[in-house]
């Protein structure tokens, strides 16, 4: 407190202005994919903080927040990872540390980062502090074949859950005191898994199936239970279609014993009964679905959807099962967040280089901002959740 | 008189159907190549869940190989065909800008 204040009276004399203390529960993060920067956001006035620029390729870039919510990591394509100090709107620490990679994950206990990458394929593990390496794990299969791993989450009993998307294999990595991961394979976890999420309590792990039918899913409370495929039927099904854009697997999908899977290449959400893990009921949209998000009061399911559809966002109500408003936010709507307490939701149209507001309860525009080609948005209320 | 209103209405369905829109412009074709094949092809084309597409990698490609990818995708793989969302020769123009490595 007093090296704030003192530091507050140093910066006060250099630029005659002192910044009052706040929190981080509101604070965000929003990718400006083309310019490689991002734009710190709080959600209570819904006003921009700051910049920071210099993060290099964010295409797919993605955030986890630290568990005090005061840094940001910052996943870009490139191999970058960031770290950001939200309250100073500074880059704390950046390394390369990869050819190309998908996203990250940061362990239950907050001191681990961890990075799934394409090339070469893998696990970096690193210090949520200062960056440092602690592990890499080598997604090589039995027969010396490497894989990109994809749908690296962080799960109970500080682990993390990713796929290896040629192998098809799920791997359960459980991060020790001395630092070297154990890591439980699950072989046979059917082919080319392309995502995968935790549920809330972070008890099962979902993958979603590209090169054939099916949601592949691990226990973690009993790993000696092996991989069990649910859903037989979900998934491209006889009739094929082509898939635009990779449906996205996040944490927000259940509702109370319903998950809601966007389907892949079909105009549909799969609603899932979590309880038997059969499925209950196909929602048509109007088109290919990329995130359904379960706003934080589960009674409406947000859905995005690929080219040529992207203009469009749909709201499925959870006691009906029913498709029960379209909106047209603008051109290339790519992601959308939920305040903590879900009275807000966010979402991003990139082709329009603007973020809009709109109200959960009667899904009015709020306001809008002025971000350069927004993608990812990202709540810090995320420190405090598995699995995102 | 009549003739002509039915045929017209035919003409205006046919239209309708085919939802006719203007051909892109270079500059969005570079948009779209950027942007949206960027989310697996990375927005510097470096590869991602797709593979490279760097004027380096083209170098073995002629244009009507890639544009042919384009058009039918790959089959296989999560190259999805393009046909329905890009025409002929805006695959076309999109193999020039990555044989050309105007993207990078």
């Amino acid at each position: 407190m007093r090296s704030h204040i003192i530091e507050c009276l140093f910066v006060s004399l250099l630029f005659s202005s002192c910044a009052t203390l706040r929190g981080t529960g509101d604070l965000g993060v929003v990718v400006e994919r083309e310019a490689g920067s991002v734009q710190i956001v709080e959600t209570t006035e819904r006003t921009k903080l700051g910049l920071i620029g210099g993060l290099g390729d964010l295409s797919h870039a993605s955030v986890v927040f630290s568990r005090d919510g005061r840094f940001a990591y910052v996943f870009g394509r490139d191999g970058g990872l960031t770290k950001i100090d939200l309250l100073k709107t500074k880059i704390v620490k950046r390394i390369l540390q990869s050819g190309n990679s998908i996203g990250g994950a940061i362990s239950q206990d907050g001191r681990y980062v961890a990075v799934s990458n394409y090339e070469p394929g893998g696990v970096k593990i690193f210090r949520s502090d200062d960056l440092r390496l602690v592990a890499e794990i080598e997604a090589r299969n039995d027969e010396g074949k490497l894989s990109k791993v994809v749908g690296l989450v962080d799960a109970p009993d500080n682990q993390f859950v990713f796929s290896l998307f040629e192998a098809g294999e799920i791997w359960v990595a459980k991060m020790t005191d001395g630092g070297a991961p154990e890591v439980h394979k699950f072989k046979d976890a059917g082919r080319e898994p392309y995502d995968g999420f935790v549920t809330p309590e972070g008890r099962y792990y979902l993958a979603g199936l590209f090169g054939e039918d099916g949601i592949s899913m691990v226990d973690l409370w009993d790993k000696s239970k092996g991989v069990k495929r649910i859903l037989p039927k979900y998934g491209k099904g006889e009739q094929k279609l082509p898939v635009f854009k990779m449906p996205h697997f996040e944490a927000w999908a259940v509702s109370g014993n319903l998950a809601f899977v966007p389907g892949v290449g079909h105009h549909e959400v799969v609603v899932v009964d979590t309880t038997r893990w059969t499925e209950k009921k196909r929602i048509p949209l109007s088109g290919q679905p990329v995130f359904a998000m379960v706003s934080p009061d589960g009674r409406k399911v947000w859905v995005n959807f690929a080219l040529p559809d992207n203009g469009k966002v749909q709201i499925i109500d959870v006691s009906t099962l029913s498709v029960v408003e379209t909106l047209n936010p603008g051109k290339a709507v790519l992601h959308m967040e939920f305040t903590p307490k879900g009275e807000q939701v966010w979402i991003s149209v990139r082709d329009e280089n603007r973020i809009d507001v709109y109200s959960t309860d009667k899904v009015k525009k709020l306001k809008s901002l002025t971000v350069d080609k927004p993608s990812g948005i990202f709540f810090s209320s995320r420190a405090n959740r598995i699995g995102l | 008189m009549f003739k002509f209103q039915v045929l017209f209405l035919l003409l205006f369905q046919i239209l309708i159907a085919h939802s006719i829109r203007a051909e892109r412009t270079d500059l969005e074709l570079k948009h779209l190549l950027k942007h949206d094949c960027g989310s697996c092809h990375g927005m510097t084309l470096k590869g991602g869940l797709g593979p490279p597409l760097t004027k380096k990698t083209m170098l073995s490609r002629n244009r009507n190989e890639i544009q042919a990818v384009i058009l039918s995708g790959r089959p296989g793989t999560a190259m999805p065909p393009w046909r329905s969302l890009v025409t002929e020769s805006e695959a076309n123009r999109l193999a020039e800008i990555l044989i050309k490595g105007d993207n990078e």
